[in-house]
């Protein structure tokens, strides 16, 4: 059992537990959270993915001396960094479409919200 | 009860993917090519310590302005969707004693720090967003230990407007003046490790920290601002 | 690096994150909930340190279980009914 197999499994449930609370319940700020813990386990998936075997950050100071050889791979890490800000940026929107539809029907639940359904 | 057992045949669905790709995973033994170009060429061409930031800033600039302007949508749209209309104003209760003193020292502090974070982007693991961050934690500890005063909203609208504009324009003079759309060499590349060095890094990433850090704040004010509505 | 701490943690680090994923899906009070979405921010946050990324981990540190909470719990105050 290495660190990066630890790591997979981790980020792994965590998405099948955050899709499993999207599907099943039924108040409004669950279903947000739930989307929370979808892209936390994404990113812990995408950062593990790109780990190599004993090696160290990518900053290159006065330790490291053939960069090539010690440092893990930073793309996945650029882009981890952008996916963290838009879900953030996500989160915000759901929450204020949440406000605006909690003050239309006076409730949090979502079976109540049965306009659109034929 | 049939329903639950259909979701979670769906869910043992999506975990059966999962396994299938990840089963016998091992870790490489080396950087592939790219990687591995970014960490040697990459160095000399770059000149900066730092080289998340030199990916994220020159590698990637477009990905970076992408998600530049997507913060901007979202702070826009934020702002238009909740409207705050004429609501009557409710004194809420003052914080402690200790909050109000407290936050009157810590709050320089805080913006020091983020400040610091951001303009050391290229030398320390750091850069705009984390600096950006920090900088609207600093305005919520203001609001959390004054809740009764409202900042002008219009100072967040000017500095963001502003910043995105003046990130564009550098991204055009690199195409004028140096190899192409936000090329790095329009100020000499120094040596790796001094803070004025890695050409316009440390110039790209003070705009775009003072950009995020004033779309996080005019979030977090929109929220606080919206009429209050009674649900139960 | 590949040492048997290292392992060790990321095997209480990653059961602390599940537990408690599965505490916000699940309690009645939301305030519990939204906090507990915070500390699953926080773990991921200290597994990205022990995967060698510390750009990564201050960003999710700040943004996941600082800014996205307070996010959360303005929202909150703006549906329920007021408390006197």
């Amino acid at each position: 059992m290495t660190l990066e197999n630890i790591t997979l499994i981790i980020g792994s449930l965590l998405i099948l537990l955050g899709l499993w609370g999207l599907i099943t319940q039924k108040n409004l700020i669950k279903i947000v959270i739930s989307f929370t813990l979808v892209d936390a386990g994404i990113h812990i998936l995408m950062i593990s993915l790109g780990y190599l075997k004993n090696r160290t950050a990518p900053i290159v100071d006065s330790t490291i001396d053939n960069a090539v050889e010690q440092i893990v791979d930073p793309i996945p890490q650029a882009m981890v960094l952008t996916a963290i800000v838009i879900g953030l940026g996500i989160t915000a929107l759901m929450l204020s479409f949440v406000i605006r539809l909690a003050k239309d029907k006076n409730s949090l639940n979502v079976s109540n919200f049965k306009d659109l359904k034929w | 009860m049939i329903k639950k057992l259909i979701f979670l045949a769906l869910i043992a669905g999506v975990g059966y993917m999962f396994w299938t790709g990840l089963a016998e995973y091992k870790a490489a033994e080396s950087l592939n090519r790219i990687s591995s170009y970014y960490a040697q060429d990459g160095l000399k061409e770059v000149g900066a310590a730092n080289l998340v930031t030199a990916v994220v800033v020159t590698y990637r600039g477009l990905d970076t302005l992408g998600e530049v302007s997507i913060l901007f949508l979202t702070a826009s749209i934020l702002g238009f969707f909740l409207v705050s209309g004429k609501e009557p104003k409710i004194p809420l209760q003052d914080s402690s004693e200790i909050l109000k003193t407290a936050s009157k020292l810590l709050e320089p502090i805080i913006l020091l720090f983020g400040i610091y974070v951001f303009i050391n982007g290229h030398l320390t693991p750091g850069g705009g967003f984390q600096g950006g961050a920090i900088l609207a934690s600093a305005l919520i500890l203001a609001y959390l230990a004054n809740p009764n005063e409202g900042i002008n909203k219009s100072i967040f609208r000017i500095t963001e407007s502003i910043s995105g504009v003046v990130f564009v324009i550098i991204g055009i003079l690199g195409i004028v003046l140096a190899g192409g759309f936000l090329d790095n060499r329009l100020i000499p590349v120094g040596s790796i490790g001094d803070l004025i060095s890695a050409g316009i890094i440390p110039i790209i990433y003070i705009f775009v920290g003072m950009k995020v850090g004033a779309e996080l704040s005019s979030i977090v004010t929109n929220l606080k601002h919206s009429p209050k509505n009674n649900v139960e | 690096m590949e040492t048997n701490l290292n392992i060790f943690l990321a095997i209480v680090i990653g059961v602390l994150a599940l537990v408690f994923a599965i505490i916000a899906i699940y309690h009645k009070k939301l305030s519990i909930a939204i906090i507990a979405s915070g500390a699953v921010s926080l773990m991921a946050s200290i597994l990205f340190l022990l995967l060698a990324a510390p750009d990564v981990a201050m960003t999710e540190a700040a943004i996941g279980s600082g800014l996205s909470v307070i996010i959360f719990f303005y929202a909150l105050s703006k549906i329920r009914k007021q408390h006197d």
